[in-house]
C-alpha cells in the first residue's frame, strides 16, 4: 500500500431522525389533534354564547348585526339584577364563612388527635362525594320541616337558607385544600416562635396563618365559584323571592333562549374570570414567599 | 473517673464556677420507654457544652426539655437556681437554634432577627439597633432586607443564630447546628461557633451525633447512651480516657480486645488477651479484681508498624518486658487518605487490627505494601483498660 493512496472516504449514513417518544407533543399530530379538539369543545360554546349576546337578532341562530341592546335590557330587568346581586351576596358571605370554618377544621384535624377524629374526617368529605341532587332534596326537607327559615325577612336575611346550604357544601373543600397545605408545615417554625417569646395566639397569627395563606386563597376561590355556580342545591332551597342568578337563567330559558340570557351569562363569566384572576394573582405572590426545600 | 489537668485545653475566658444549669434526676418517659433516664448534670456558666450520642440516645429530648418543648416526667431543671421544668418555652431565659434553622420564610432577615425583641415589647428604635448589631456579629451586615429564600444554607443558619443571640439569653441551645451544611462550610462554621461563643460569653449547649464536631467545638462533652449519661468529660479525656466500651467505641476509632486481668500492682499491670497472642503490659495500675474480665481499647494511631523479616528475632518495646505489647501480623488492606494511611493488619488467629500512620514525608505511603509481614507494637501507656 503506497503512502499516497487516498484515504478511503467514509460513507456517511444519512442523518436518521429518531422516532418521537410517545408523549412528545410537538412531533405527534394525534396529540395535537386531541388538544385542539379539547380546546374547541371547551371554548367554542362559550365564545358563541358571548358573540350572540351582541347580536341584533332575537334568535341565536343567525348573525344580523352588532348591538349592546341586550345588555341594556338585562340591566333593566329588575328581577335579573336582583338575582345577580343575590348570587354575589350569597357567594361573598359563603366564601368568608367557609374560609374561616375550613381553616379551623383543617387546623383541628391536622394538629390534634381526639376520639371520633376519623368519623369527623369522613363526615367532612361527605358533602364532596354525595350527589348534589341528594344534597338538594335533603336541604329542601331540612329547611321545610326541621329548621324552617322564617319567610318575609328583609334582604339579605331572606337569603339565609341558601347561604347556609352553600356554606355546608363549600367549606369541606376549603378544609381539604388547607389541610394539604398544612402537611408541608415545619413544626420547628412554631417552636421557634414560642422560643422567641410568642404565646400560642401570636404563634398562630405570625407563623401558621402566613403558611396557610396560599391554601386559604385557593380555598376561597373554590368556595366562591362553587357558590356562584350552584344550581341544583339552590333550586331546592330558593323561595319565590330568593332567586339566584343560575336559577333565574334557568327560568328564563324555559320560555326562550333570548340574547338577554346571553348578555347576563357573559357578565357572570367576566365576573368569575376576574375573581379567579385576582385570586391566582394573590396566590402567586404568596408562592414567592414559600421556603425553598 | 480521673480528671487530668491538661494545659493545652482551649482557654475559656468566660467560664465561671456557678452551675448555670442543673439537671436533677431528670427522667422523660414516652409511654413505657424512658427517653431520658435519671440524668444528673451540672453545666457551668460560660461553657460550650456538647451532648453527644447516637440517634435515639435522648440527647435531643434533654435539650428540648431545657427549651421547654417537653416536660420531664420526673426531676427538676434549674436555670440559675430556679426550677423551670413547668415553664412554657416563651417564659425561659434560653433560646434555641433549630436543626432546620426554622427561619420564618415570610419575614425579611431584619424581621426574623427582631421578632423575639418585638415579643418582649422592646421599643422599635432599640430593636433596630440591636438587630443591626446582631447581624454584624454573625457577619450578615447589609443583608437585612433579604428574604430567607434569597439566602444560602449557611446564611440562614447565621440568621437563626442572630435571632437567638439578639435576645441575650442566659443559655443558647443548638440542635445539630452543622448537620445540614456541606463539609467545607461545616469546618468553617466550627471555628466561627467557637469564636462567637468566646465573643458573646454566653453558655452554649449543643446537641450532636458527630463526635468530631463535639471534640472540635466543645469545652466539655456528655456522651449519652440509651437515656443515661455514659461519661461527662473534656474532649481529650473522652478520647484518651474513656470509661466504658461504649464511649471508647463511639468516640473515635478503636481496636477492642477482651482479656483477663492477670497482674495488677500500683505501678504496672498485665492483661492476658487470647486474641492478640501476646500479653498487654501497662505502666500503671488498674483498679480491678485479679482474674476478672476487662477490655483493652487501643486507638489505631497509637499502634506502631515495623518491618518484619521471617526469621529475625522478635521485636521488643523498650518500655515493656520482652514479648509484651508486640504482635506479628500481615498487612491485608491499605486505605490511602492523603494526610494518613489506614492499614488493616491480620494477626495470628485471624483478628484484624486497624492502625493509622501519618504520612510525614511524600514517600511514607510507599513504606508498606499489601501482604507484607509487619510487627505491631504499642507503648505501655497507650492502651485504655475498661472494666465495663
Amino acid at each position: 500500500m503506497s503512502i499516497a493512496e487516498p484515504v478511503a472516504t467514509i460513507e456517511r449514513a444519512p442523518p436518521k431522525r429518531e422516532k418521537p417518544g410517545p408523549l412528545e407533543y410537538l412531533r405527534r399530530w394525534p396529540l395535537q389533534a386531541i388538544v385542539g379538539a379539547t380546546l374547541i369543545f371547551l371554548y367554542a360554546p362559550l365564545i358563541t354564547l358571548m358573540a350572540f349576546s351582541f347580536n341584533t337578532s332575537r334568535r341565536n341562530i343567525v348573525w344580523e348585526g352588532f348591538t349592546l341592546d341586550w345588555y341594556g335590557r338585562a340591566m333593566n330587568d329588575d328581577s335579573l339584577v336582583q338575582a345577580f346581586v343575590n348570587s354575589l351576596t350569597i357567594a361573598l358571605i359563603c366564601t368568608i364563612v367557609s374560609v374561616i370554618l375550613g381553616a379551623m377544621s383543617a387546623v383541628l384535624l391536622w394538629r390534634f388527635r381526639f376520639p371520633g377524629k376519623t368519623a369527623l374526617e369522613g363526615s367532612l368529605a361527605l358533602p364532596i362525594v354525595v350527589p348534589e341532587i341528594c344534597m338538594g332534596v335533603a336541604m329542601l326537607v331540612f329547611f321545610a320541616r326541621i329548621f324552617p327559615w322564617p319567610t318575609g325577612m328583609p334582604w339579605p336575611l331572606n337569603l339565609g337558607a341558601i347561604t347556609i346550604a352553600h356554606i355546608s357544601f363549600s367549606f369541606p373543600f376549603v378544609t381539604t385544600v388547607v389541610r394539604a397545605r398544612l402537611a408541608s408545615f415545619n413544626r420547628e417554625l412554631e417552636e421557634a416562635a414560642k422560643d422567641l417569646g410568642a404565646d400560642e395566639w401570636r404563634t398562630f397569627w405570625d407563623v401558621l396563618v402566613p403558611h396557610m395563606m396560599p391554601g386559604l386563597v385557593s380555598g376561597a376561590l373554590l368556595a366562591f365559584t362553587l357558590s356562584l355556580d350552584d344550581f341544583v342545591i339552590t333550586f331546592f332551597t330558593a323561595g319565590p323571592d330568593t332567586i339566584t342568578f343560575p336559577v333565574k337563567v334557568y327560568s328564563m330559558l324555559r320560555f326562550s333562549v333570548t340574547p338577554e340570557v346571553n348578555a347576563a351569562s357573559t357578565i357572570l363569566i367576566v365576573v368569575t374570570v376576574l375573581f379567579t384572576a385576582l385570586g391566582l394573582q394573590l396566590q402567586s405572590q404568596a408562592e414567592k414567599q414559600k421556603p425553598k426545600p | 473517673m480521673t480528671e487530668t489537668s491538661n494545659p493545652n485545653l482551649r482557654p475559656t475566658p468566660h467560664l465561671k464556677d456557678n452551675a448555670i444549669i442543673r439537671f436533677e434526676g431528670i427522667t422523660k418517659r414516652f409511654g413505657k420507654v424512658a427517653a431520658v433516664d435519671n440524668v444528673n448534670l451540672d453545666i457551668r456558666e460560660g461553657e460550650f457544652f456538647a451532648l453527644l450520642g447516637p440517634s435515639g440516645c435522648g440527647k435531643t429530648t434533654l435539650l428540648r426539655m431545657l427549651a421547654g418543648f417537653e416536660t420531664p416526667t420526673e426531676g427538676r431543671i434549674l436555670i440559675d437556681g430556679k426550677d423551670v421544668a413547668q415553664l412554657p418555652p416563651n417564659k425561659r431565659p434560653v433560646n434555641m437554634v433549630f436543626q432546620s434553622y426554622a427561619v420564618f420564610p415570610h419575614m425579611s432577615v431584619t424581621d426574623n432577627v427582631g421578632y423575639g425583641l418585638k415579643m418582649d415589647n422592646v421599643p422599635a428604635g432599640e430593636i433596630a439597633k440591636r438587630v443591626t448589631e446582631a447581624l454584624e456579629l454573625v457577619k450578615l451586615g447589609g443583608l437585612g432586607d433579604r428574604k430567607p429564600d434569597q439566602l444560602s444554607g449557611g446564611q440562614r443558619q447565621r440568621v437563626a443564630l442572630a435571632r437567638a443571640l439578639v435576645k441575650r439569653p442566659r443559655v443558647l441551645l443548638l440542635d445539630e447546628p452543622l448537620s445540614a451544611l456541606d463539609a467545607k462550610l461545616r469546618d468553617q462554621m466550627r471555628g466561627e461557633l467557637t469564636s462567637l461563643q468566646e465573643k458573646v460569653g454566653i453558655t452554649f449547649i449543643m446537641v450532636t451525633h458527630d463526635q468530631d464536631e463535639a471534640l472540635a467545638i466543645a469545652t466539655r462533652c456528655a456522651v449519652m447512651e440509651r437515656g443515661r449519661l455514659a461519661q461527662v468529660a473534656t474532649p481529650s479525656d473522652l478520647y484518651e480516657f474513656p470509661n466504658s466500651r461504649f464511649v471508647a467505641d463511639f468516640v473515635g476509632s478503636v481496636n477492642m480486645f477482651e482479656g483477663t486481668l492477670e497482674e495488677d500492682k500500683p505501678s504496672e499491670a498485665i492483661v492476658r488477651v487470647p486474641e492478640l497472642g501476646a500479653p498487654v503490659y501497662l505502666d500503671h495500675g488498674v483498679t480491678g479484681a485479679k482474674g476478672s474480665t476487662v477490655w483493652v481499647a487501643l486507638r489505631p494511631e497509637k499502634i506502631e508498624m515495623h518491618k518484619r523479616n521471617g526469621d529475625a528475632t522478635p521485636m521488643k518495646m523498650e518500655d515493656a518486658p520482652a514479648g509484651a505489647n508486640v504482635v506479628p501480623g500481615i498487612i491485608r488492606d491499605i486505605v490511602y487518605l492523603g494526610s494518613e494511611t489506614n492499614y488493616e493488619v491480620e494477626i495470628e488467629g485471624g483478628r484484624r487490627v486497624k492502625t493509622f500512620r501519618s504520612n510525614l514525608t511524600r514517600y511514607d505511603q510507599e513504606d508498606f505494601t499489601w501482604d507484607e509481614p509487619v510487627w505491631l507494637a504499642w507503648h505501655a501507656c497507650s492502651p485504655a483498660v475498661l472494666l465495663s
